[in-house]
């Protein structure tokens, strides 16, 4: 399976997605550039954290213009494979690909650190190696954190189970103590209603290998190389 | 149109050259100054830029080594680390700005070391800081620790570098003086470093990053002042950072050195355009001729003195192979950074300035550079001893060695009955300088770039190199009291505990930076604590095998004639080969022995006794004090050091790790014996907390058991049946071993002979230490 990993002026957890897909989850992948609008045949795209274009504004205002978000956004509405990932997620946000939007930490602070996250669905191409219900250990870095939707569209969401990872505390119980920045229903990520765009707070890449504290992030990236369906949603 | 202006005595104070110095400009140049190039005089020959004060002293520091590659003198020193990886790091202070602007200024400061990190060609991986405040019982120190700390958290984020560690301390001699000392530390290859030389004539000379504002203009010069009451007046003399443009500027260079085209290269940090091109040129032994018309300008109307003296932020200069700038330009382009070309390399020596044509300054490169001002300043003992504790009566408490457990000597303390030990630890664990400083590091992204292998809190922050069995363990050390107390021993014991604190995670130092904080250095007592600190740290770097490849000196930390106290702060980097060896400074599991590497409590009267009396007579006055522990330190003298013991200790402990024996090693200074063992005992990151069971035999007072800063001690942990090999290790290396006692439950017990014992619930501890910090910032809002 070939990861495309996008750059942006700004990002900066390109490389360690990179370095995850080629040396743990040993797969092609490749860096794609903002300006480009070619996703050079990748299967699956990836979008990393960082700061795009200095998110001086608000965080991804700027990306969801750039060339590179027109030709995501034809290749997941084709059911292409996005994941977005903090500050990715918030490009997802600002894109339209997911609904909602990110306030700041509770605490108005940044905040870094190891959270518990519950998986609360395992129908989708990113969650599906992992039990519903199970509890990852994933670091999370942003000081934009806080989703935030209105209640007729959390509904929806609950409704068509878009919600997929929740904070909650090592033993999988969802509590305020365990929401690290105040997001709504302890969210920590939501995929669409097509179950192929995710975008999520946590960093899986910074939880891909012992050494690092966890490697639960792999599991998302292990759903995704299985489930793929070889090469139909190559762009 | 060289002499347009006329230096007047007021012109002249205001660039804080002195008459002497003058008179030399004036001599040097056959003629008297214009007015731009009074000011670059006056920034290249500031303290800040050329070191006028303690150059004579810093030739006496240890700078070469086996794995030097580059000492003192470029941008940082580079450390060969084996297999062609080399690294390069360096820490700098940014005092002045941080307490005139803590946001900004702690953000720039980040900012400028990263520069110098990547303007060798290496990518930075590691960032750290030391920072030291005022009490924040005051509300004004919280505002600028709550500044600085948010301002290193969004620099250092956006950037996408990891801030892995650091230390923060608090004294009433900060108040006004907070130090704000970066450090930075990048990862390239052995052939791939670049330098900041102006070589080959004729080369284009290239300005790239951030357009030039009036920012920070005399920069340089502030930092190299004391502040009065007007210091608010210099907020515009801040520079504001956009660690954005830092980022792409970053790649950008990366990427542009690949192309082959680069032949030198310096970041544009205090001084801004005048450093580097005259730093670059006295390198090469070359000319630099620029036009400032060409100059990339945020602003109009800006002077030439304006533009060679901003500090606008996030800019280089850049020496390329003639004929190759498309190349660069390209590059440069495609990250969106500006690019232009604004001069070339001559043969003359010379640092000539046009503006549309026309010179408006020249100077030789040398005489900004090399031939600066070298002051020999006089120096003073101060009179009698720093101020002290009154240590009342005295002669009845004994201190004493204790090895192997075995002591006869009981010493009667009258006011012992009267203090409560268990609510003494919790004050300490309270403290802001010995809780947790969770606080401040959750605020920084330190997993970026996935390498940090052992999370903040650790003795030592370690990185791993990807691609190759091997990491990087990082400290931060200083101890403004102990250097008050004794210059000389307390930066012996900054480096010694520096490298302590390297071995505890399975380092092995290989090299240090320093970042030397001190007041001003035109009084002679400054100036010796500054001799004295050198002295101290030559000694100390030479016996561990340390060389200091660079770092920086801040002169000038008074605000209204009041100073800090001499904070030589080092920056130490060690090796942990395989990455096996890496050792974690927490309780493992139950039944792991615990065993004290070193003496429990050191032969030295002066600071034994004082421990002892101090402790009593402070309890009893000042019980509600916030923050107990540091108010106590102060009146201690500065602890007894053996280097050469405390080097045998080290080879101790990282013998055994290296052989497998340890399963966990932690400092034994701050804080004393009772703080390292709660810090051993807490949970961490999937780890539970753990309790002890601790049986020491008694005859030392229980003050100086628990609480005495001796220095050469370490706390492993290891499981009963290794611990006839660590025997083996400590006998070759005539170091004393006592078992403590046992890994067990979730209290930490402590007994001390028959008759003193003390007990805590591990969690109840663990509350207080780790929230203690941030609960005085929650209690402000």
């Amino acid at each position: 399976m070939k990861f495309g990993v996008i750059i942006f002026p700004g990002s900066n957890c390109e490389h360690d997605v990179y370095y995850m897909i080629d040396k743990i989850l040993r797969q092609p992948v490749q860096f794609i550039w903002h300006e480009s609008d070619d996703l050079a045949g990748c299967e699956a795209i990836i979008i990393p954290g960082g700061f795009s274009y200095g998110d001086y504004l608000r965080t991804g205002a700027i990306a969801r213009f750039s060339p590179v978000m027109k030709s995501v956004k034809r290749f997941a509405e084709r059911g292409g494979l996005v994941l977005g990932i903090c500050n990715g997620f918030q490009i997802l946000l600002e894109a339209e690909l997911l609904p909602g939007a990110m306030l700041k930490n509770k605490g108005l602070k940044y905040v870094c650190r190891h959270v518990y996250v519950r998986v609360e669905a395992s129908d989708t191409p990113f969650t599906s190696s992992i039990q519903k219900g199970e509890v990852l250990c994933i670091p999370i870095g942003h000081m934009e954190g806080n989703y935030f939707v209105d209640d007729g569209t959390l509904r929806r969401l609950e409704n068509n189970q878009q919600v997929i990872f929740r904070y909650c505390d090592p033993q999988g119980e969802i509590t305020r103590e365990a929401n690290p920045n105040g997001s709504l229903s302890n969210i920590a990520g939501i995929c669409n209603e097509g179950r192929n765009i995710l975008g999520m707070m946590p960093h899986p890449e910074r939880a891909s290998e012992p050494e690092l504290g966890s490697d639960h992030g792999l599991l998302i990236f292990h759903s995704m190389v299985k489930s793929l369906v070889p090469s139909s949603h190559a762009y | 149109m060289l002499t347009e202006n006329r230096i007047t005595p007021e012109i002249l104070a205001q660039h804080s050259l002195t008459e002497e110095e003058y008179k030399r400009v004036v001599q040097i140049l056959g003629r008297q100054p214009n007015l731009t190039e009074l000011g670059i005089f006056s920034v290249m020959w500031s303290e800040h830029c050329c070191y006028k004060s303690s150059k004579a002293h810093l030739k006496r520091l240890p700078t070469s080594g086996g794995r030097v590659l580059q000492g003192p003198g470029e941008n940082a020193g580079i450390i060969d680390i084996g297999d062609d990886d080399a690294i390069a790091f360096k820490i700098e202070s940014h005092n002045h700005p941080s307490f005139v602007e803590p946001f900004q200024g702690a953000a720039t400061g980040v900012g400028g070391i990263l520069r110098d990190i990547f303007t060798m060609g290496a990518r930075p991986m590691a960032a750290m800081n030391s920072l030291r405040f005022g009490p924040l019982e005051e509300a004004p120190n919280r505002n600028i620790m709550e500044g600085v700390v948010s301002g290193i958290a969004s620099y250092g984020n956006c950037f996408g570098v990891p801030t892995v560690g650091g230390e923060v301390a608090f004294d009433k001699c900060y108040s006004q003086n907070p130090l704000v000392n970066a450090f930075a530390l990048g990862l390239f290859k052995k052939d791939q470093i670049f330098y900041g030389k102006a070589t080959g004539v004729g080369n284009p000379v290239i300005y790239v990053g951030s357009k030039t504002g009036r920012d920070g203009i005399h920069g340089a010069t502030m930092a190299s002042a004391e502040f009065d009451t007007e210091s608010e007046r210099k907020r515009p003399n801040v520079q504001v950072g956009d660690p954005f443009t830092e980022k792409l500027l970053l790649e950008a260079c990366l990427e542009a050195m690949k192309t082959g085209a680069i032949v030198g290269i310096q970041d544009m940090g205090a001084a801004g355009l005048t450093c580097s091109t005259c730093e670059m040129g006295s390198r090469a032994g070359t000319g630099v001729e620029i036009d400032l018309q060409f100059v990339p300008q945020r602003e109009t109307g800006m002077t030439p003195y304006e533009i060679m003296l901003s500090e606008s932020q996030e800019r280089m200069l850049l020496i390329v192979e003639s004929g190759r700038e498309q190349e660069i330009f390209q590059v440069f382009r495609k990250w969106g950074v500006d690019v232009a070309a604004i001069g070339r390399v001559t043969a003359d020596g010379l640092l000539r300035i046009k503006n549309h044509g026309t010179v408006v300054a020249e100077i030789p490169n040398s005489v900004l550079t090399d031939e600066a001002p070298v002051y020999h300043r006089p120096m003073q003992r101060p009179e009698g001893k720093p101020v002290r504790a009154h240590l009342g009566r005295g002669g009845d408490v004994r201190h004493s060695t204790l090895t192997g457990g075995i002591r006869a000597e009981n010493s009667p303390n009258l006011s012992r009955s009267k203090m409560d030990f268990g609510d003494l630890f919790q004050k300490f664990l309270s403290s802001p300088n010995l809780a947790s400083k969770e606080w401040v590091y959750r605020q920084y992204d330190h997993m970026v770039r996935t390498n940090t292998v052992q999370l903040p809190s650790a003795d030592a922050a370690v990185i791993r190199i990807k691609g190759a069995d091997k990491a990087l363990g990082l400290t931060l050390d200083g101890n403004g009291r102990y250097c008050q107390q004794d210059p000389r021993r307390g930066a012996q014991i900054a480096v010694a505990e520096s490298c302590r604190n390297l071995v505890c995670v399975g380092a092995r130092p290989v090299a240090a930076t320093n970042c030397l904080n001190f007041g001003n250095p035109e009084k002679p007592e400054i100036m010796w604590q500054f001799s004295e600190v050198i002295d101290g740290m030559t000694e100390a770097c030479k016996v561990f095998e340390t060389p200091i490849t660079g770092g920086n000196v801040s002169f000038y930390n008074e605000t209204l004639g009041q100073g800090i106290y001499p904070t030589p702060v080092i920056g130490m980097v060690g090796l942990i080969r395989p990455l096996s060896h890496m050792t974690g400074s927490w309780f493992m599991k139950e039944g792991d022995l615990i065993v004290l590497c070193g003496e429990l409590a050191v032969h030295d009267g002066e600071y034994s006794q004082a421990v002892a009396e101090t402790l009593t007579d402070f309890w009893e006055e000042r019980t509600s004090y916030g923050d107990f522990y540091a108010p106590w330190v102060n009146l201690l003298p500065c602890p007894p050091l053996d280097l050469d013991y405390e080097v045998r200790v080290q080879r101790t402990c990282l013998e055994a790790i290296e052989a497998g024996l340890i399963l966990s090693a932690h400092d034994c200074a701050e804080g004393g014996l009772a703080t390292a063992l709660a810090e051993m005992a807490f949970s961490n990151f999937g780890k539970p907390a753990l309790g002890a069971q601790i049986e020491i035999a008694g005859g030392v007072p229980v003050e100086n058991l628990l609480f005495g800063e001796y220095q050469s001690r370490i706390l492993v942990t290891l499981r009963e049946e290794d611990l006839r090999a660590l025997k083996e290790i400590a006998r070759k290396h005539s170091v004393s071993l006592l078992p403590l006692g046992k890994v067990a439950g979730s209290c930490l017990t402590i007994r001390v002979g028959d008759s003193f014992s003390l007990d805590a619930e591990v969690p109840v501890l663990e509350e207080i230490w780790r929230n203690s910090l941030g609960r005085l910032f929650q209690n402000s809002l």
